[in-house]
């Protein structure tokens, strides 16, 4: 057999995840994400109980469609991370890890977070 | 001697990881149900939420486990990507800084002056 050339450039664009893949790097990318909300979260709970004038404040900020599409983004990110999160936990104490079923459990996490997500969108917006 | 970059911390890194997550998913589908069900609010009823010690305690639980647990997860994407280990350790630390921040200051606005007595 021929040895390969060295070093060898994979390209990221080309290899093809499997579903168990997808649902863990959307896991670690929601985590990120949520720890980047955290923050903001408590900024948000301090100034809306600050006084009436901030509860008002935040209750007209989140009327903004922008911060519509923020919030869903972050109902995204939480029901990601929760949904993958059991599963992982799942899988550590030995349940679920065979093939068929880690494939299906993905399927489930990534459908189920699309439906909730969905749903809050709409619940939102309309 | 222990490496200053955490090669030891490993296992413990991880028991803390599960045992926060199974802490939140406890706690925060019980605070989801709490808020929920009270909307819409005015500003009164949402300062009402926040009357009831058990609320106020088990928000603050909940974000400190957060904070453990996002605090194991940083570090663990930053062990992944982040190679130069200066770099690591000050991105590292700056998440420790901003979360033990937000614990904090969650705790000064739950139970500070302004909450709980009436004004």
């Amino acid at each position: 057999m021929k040895p390969l050339a060295r070093p060898v450039y994979l390209n990221l664009f080309r290899i093809h995840l499997p579903l168990s893949g997808w649902v863990s790097i959307l896991h670690r990318i929601s985590g990120a994400l949520l720890f980047l909300a955290f923050p903001i979260g408590v900024w948000a709970l301090s100034v809306s109980l600050t006084d009436e004038a901030g509860f008002q404040r935040m209750a007209a900020w989140l009327t903004h469609p922008l911060s519509k599409l923020f919030l869903v983004l972050l109902i995204w990110a939480f029901t990601h991370h929760a949904l993958a999160g059991l599963r992982h936990l799942a899988l550590d104490v030995h349940w679920g890890v065979e093939r068929d079923a880690a494939r299906r459990s993905s399927l489930g996490v990534l459908l189920a977070t699309g439906l909730i997500t969905l749903t809050a969108a709409w619940r939102l917006f309309a | 001697m222990k490496s200053p970059t955490g090669s030891h911390t490993g296992t413990g890194n991880w028991l803390m990881q599960r045992a926060t997550a199974v802490l939140l998913a406890l706690a925060i589908p019980v605070l989801l149900v709490y808020f929920l069900a009270a909307l819409p609010l005015d500003f009164s009823g949402w300062q009402g939420l926040f009357a009831p010690l058990w609320s106020r305690v088990l928000l603050l639980l909940s974000a400190i486990a957060l904070a453990m647990h996002a605090w194991v997860g940083m570090h663990d994407i930053f062990m992944d990507y982040i190679h130069p280990v200066a770099m690591r350790l000050a991105m590292t630390l700056a998440v420790v800084v901003v979360l033990a921040s937000s614990v904090v200051w969650l705790a000064a606005v739950l139970f500070g002056a302004s909450i709980g007595s009436g004004t």
